[in-house]
């Protein structure tokens, strides 16, 4: 997130694009839910009526997948209606220009034909958000999760850019993380492209740097994407290491996924529990869980936090850096005796610019928001204050397209994929913890009550929905909270393994999978 | 709110006899409670507006003929407050022996909630066990309400409405409301239902909240026999992005619960039903407990460390060898702390020199 959570209680205007947060990030939209109490104005654009549409004071019930044509008729509108904040452009940015000229050609009533959202209610949106004086942006996967992630990501940020809803209190750009340390993963240096703290690989100095750090010169290319890497599973690629993801159930089209780990000469999987991951491996070691073991992680407003061992792991298992480490030792490989978390931690911190003023001690009570480039630094909760940190602002011109596949006579429904409030993920967690069945016992495929009807379905009878990777049989819940002609579930459930059907498509530029959209065919099982 | 310096000079008032100053808008109560001044509070909680219904943290202002509620009362420049006189003790130690006189239980189990033993301490503080009243009884416990997470004992019920309140001000869930007044006032929700019927999401705020333990933790409350004393680490939930702090409750080595640590910074005390309540997969017997590995059965077997961490680093060197260190990739966890991530991009680095590496942010 480019502001902190504390901000959420400070916009006008909420623009919520793309998340379903009072189930997702419940604690963040309690916040939000301050705002809103206060009289800040909430626009959601998303395709089903969540939880968060019925608090809205504009929702846009926008058709899967065509979040580009509807961002794109806000930013024709504001710079039809003189909104755009000239100072700011000016100042700060670059290719305004271009942009602004762009944008001429997508009016609301071209837009509602690709969004099905009225012109008037687009209008409405962009106005309020225009003439806002703090807006501020909120989205998650229902914005990245498609073949045009990318396109929707810098669609949002050409609006905060054209208004300068950026780098005030009670603004931003903000993405929700879903994880609990995604963004310390990625903070890391586990990513393809990046060394710890976001320094590309492919500048020779973040080479030549972690060559005396590391003692090994690392390529200047970089990688290839998880997804890339599945892909070239069994041919180029031989041996996998996996830590904590249960892929099989949590990817996109998961025959490949299983067929592509089936096709490793070697697998070792790292986790808490047998998942249907660990089944396909040669060797699975077993890690230490939270309040198992000491460590560090880092939340969706960038602050660094302990986390600390209550019990003792059982039996043999061990901390996930500790096995890796070992592995490591056993390889032959220098500078992996760490005695404890600390100086691992330690380390990180001392070679990435965005910690380098934090150390293990330091973030005891969990102040920093980083980046701390250096100690005595206060931490930095807003970014962009002054500057943006490539210098100015760029706007991207950024045209609509389809998702990667469409519906059509034999796939004639929207399939759209999240997540719900009682679990989590794959449920190797919540699914093991007491009392989480008897609020979500089992999957359902929410379908408009409309559609039920037409479909001969059975509001708690069975369906048998369709792709053309796959096919599940999943009990329906009629609910008009989903729009006539799309139907929701969630991934959760092993035994209704939504994700068979999925990954007809990925961004071309992050490797995301389009979750999100997947035309299916939906009839009585 | 953070004043500064400058802005807390602007006013002074007297408390106790000591000059205090204090910022505009600042109650009596929170200037007290800043200047380490301790007045009894039983419907005050400092995330939620002050609702004054309790009447325990009456003080003397001069000038003023009645004792009036610091949670509630703004400070004004030049107010002269007395928090404890023998008038004002009195008409505490009567207020708690009524309240004390509806309960049939004072002394609560601790893992019933976080505030749950704040009756207990008040009604030994002012030594008002046995008040006149004993024997009458306000609400009534829903035994139906078979939910897992909350324990509706309503008997122990006070009607301070921290729940009401927190529901509503902190979740904006609005799930409880009371009904009826005065003595047969009770905490209810829509259509006097089940709470899984009602708005509510089981983010257990309100059990967290209530003083007395009248809404409890079920969870919580299967270790109440248990022995040992309650122990309790801060740390960060274990699910969403967000970072809720929380202390978890253990006793020996048993995980027993989890309560909300109200100076959390992305939290001040909120939590959701997954972070309340869903941290039992730690300890459930499915935990792998040995590594394993695969034998030429082509079935896993257990084994002990040094067996498996050998056959992991052989297997790596094996594929190297064979098709060079490009044929190796890891995947991180994004669930993991900071230091697995780490340790595992180092390991691709460090050790073949690629960047073969990502996390689970993609999936
Ligand atoms: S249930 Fe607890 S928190 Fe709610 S009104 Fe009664 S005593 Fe107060
Ligand atoms: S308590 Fe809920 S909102 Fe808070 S971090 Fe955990 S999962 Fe997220
Ligand atoms: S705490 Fe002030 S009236 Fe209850």
């Amino acid at each position: 997130m480019s502001n902190p959570l504390a901000d959420m209680e400070k916009p006008d205007v909420i623009f919520a694009i793309g998340t379903n947060m009072t189930e997702c990030h419940p604690v963040a939209a309690t916040r939000l839910k301050r705002a809103l109490k206060r009289g800040a104005k909430m626009i959601v654009a998303d395709p089903r009526r969540i939880g968060l549409a019925d608090l809205a004071d504009l929702y846009l019930p926008i058709r899967v997948g065509s979040d580009v044509a509807l961002l794109l008729a806000m930013a024709h509108v504001i710079q039809r209606e003189g909104l755009v904040d000239p100072e700011f452009l000016a100042d700060r940015t670059k290719e305004s220009e271009t942009f602004l000229e762009h944008v001429k050609q997508f009016p609301p009533e071209w837009a509602e034909q690709i969004t099905g959202v009225p012109a008037k209610d687009i209008e409405t949106a962009a106005l309020w958000y225009g003439r806002a004086d703090k807006g501020a942006i909120y989205y998650t996967l229902g914005i990245t999760e498609h073949i045009c992630g990318v396109d929707n990501v810098q669609s949002l940020g050409n609006l905060a850019l054209m208004t300068g809803h950026v780098g005030r209190e009670g603004t931003g750009i903000n993405p929700m993380r879903g994880q609990n340390n995604i963004q310390g993963a990625g903070d890391s240096g586990a990513l393809p492209n990046n060394y710890a703290g976001f320094q590309p690989v492919t500048d020779p100095e973040n080479q030549k740097k972690f060559e005396r750090l590391y003692g090994r010169k690392t390529d200047l290319e970089k990688g290839p994407t998880k997804v890339t890497a599945l892909e070239m599973a069994g041919d180029q690629i031989r041996a996998m290491i996996i830590d904590g993801e249960n892929t099989v159930v949590s990817d996109p089209d998961r025959h490949h996924c299983e067929r592509a780990l089936k096709a490793l000469d070697h697998l070792i999987v790292i986790d808490l529990f047998m998942t249907e991951t660990a089944q396909l491996a040669d060797v699975v070691l077993p890690a230490a869980a939270w309040g198992e073991t000491d460590g560090v992680q880092t939340n969706t407003e960038r602050r660094v936090q302990r986390i600390r061992r209550a019990v003792d792991p059982p039996g043999l298992a061990k901390p996930d850096w500790w096995i890796i480490c070992e592995i490591a030792k056993r390889l032959g490989f220098q500078g992996f005796d760490y005695p404890s978390a600390r100086e691992v931690f330690n380390e990180l911190c001392s070679v990435s610019p965005i910690y380098f003023g934090l150390d293990w001690d330091r973030i005891d009570r969990g102040e920093y928001q980083w980046p701390v480039p250096e100690q005595g630094h206060p931490g930095t909760p807003r970014l962009h204050e002054r500057e943006f940190v490539s210098g100015r602002g760029l706007f991207r011109v950024i045209e609509y397209r389809d998702p990667a596949e469409t519906i059509s006579d034999d796939f004639p429904v929207w399939l759209t994929t999240g997540r719900r409030l009682a679990s989590y993920h794959t449920r190797t967690q919540t699914g093991r913890s007491a009392g989480i069945d008897y609020l979500l016992p089992e999957e359902t495929l929410e379908v408009h009550p409309d559609d039920v009807a037409a479909w001969g379905l059975s509001d708690g009878g069975w369906a048998e929905m369709s792709s053309p990777r796959g096919c599940v049989t999943i009990k329906v819940r009629a609910t008009r909270r989903s729009p006539r002609g799309t139907v929701f579930a969630s991934f959760a459930f092993n035994d209704t393994p939504v994700n068979v059907l999925t990954g007809g498509g990925y961004d071309p530029v992050t490797h995301t999978a389009e979750l999100k959209v997947c035309p299916v065919r939906v009839v009585p099982a | 709110m953070i004043a500064t310096e400058k802005d807390l000079k602007t006013h002074t008032m007297m408390l106790d006899g000591e000059a205090v100053s204090f910022t505009e808008g600042e109650t009596i109560y929170e200037v007290a409670q800043r200047v380490k001044t301790d007045i009894p509070t039983l419907c005050y909680d400092q995330r939620l507006e002050a609702f004054g219904g309790c009447r325990l943290c009456v003080v003397e202002v001069e000038g003023q003929r009645l004792p009036v509620a610091s949670c509630t009362t703004k400070a004004t420049p030049g107010m002269v407050v007395r928090t404890s006189t023998a008038t004002l003790e009195k008409h505490r130690k009567t207020l708690l022996e009524m309240v004390a006189s509806e309960n049939r239980e004072i002394d609560v189990d601790p893992l019933r909630g976080y505030a749950a033993q704040e009756l207990a301490t008040l009604v030994d503080r002012y030594d008002a066990r046995g008040g006149r009243f004993r024997g009458k009884r306000s609400g009534a416990t829903r035994e139906d309400d078979d939910n897992p997470f909350i324990l509706r004992d309503y008997d122990l019920c006070i009607s301070c409405y921290r729940c009401v309140r927190v529901c509503a001000e902190q979740e904006g869930d609005h799930a409880i409301s009371v009904m009826n007044r005065g003595f047969e006032t009770q905490i209810t929700v829509e259509f006097e239902g089940l709470l899984k019927d009602s708005a509510c999401t089981f983010c257990g705020q309100c059990v967290q909240t209530c003083p007395t333990g009248a809404l409890a933790d079920k969870k919580a409350l299967r270790f109440a026999e248990l022995p040992g004393a309650i122990e309790k680490t801060r740390t960060i939930c274990a699910y969403c992005g967000v970072g809720c702090s929380v202390d978890v409750l253990t006793k020996g080595d048993t995980m027993v619960g989890i309560q909300p640590a109200m100076d959390g910074p992305a939290n001040h005390g909120a939590l959701c039903v997954k972070g309340q309540f869903a941290y039992d997969f730690v300890q459930h017997p499915d935990r792998l407990k040995t590594p394993l590995v695969r034998g030429d059965d082509g079935k896993l077997h257990e084994a002990d460390w040094d067996t498996a961490l050998d056959r992991a680093a052989e297997g790596l060197r094996r594929v190297v060898d064979q098709h060079g260190r490009h044929a190796v990739y890891a995947v991180a966890s994004g669930r993991a702390p900071s230091e697995a991530a780490y340790a595992v991009q180092k390991l691709m680095r460090a050790g073949w020199g690629t960047n073969h590496i990502d996390n689970c942010s993609r999936a």
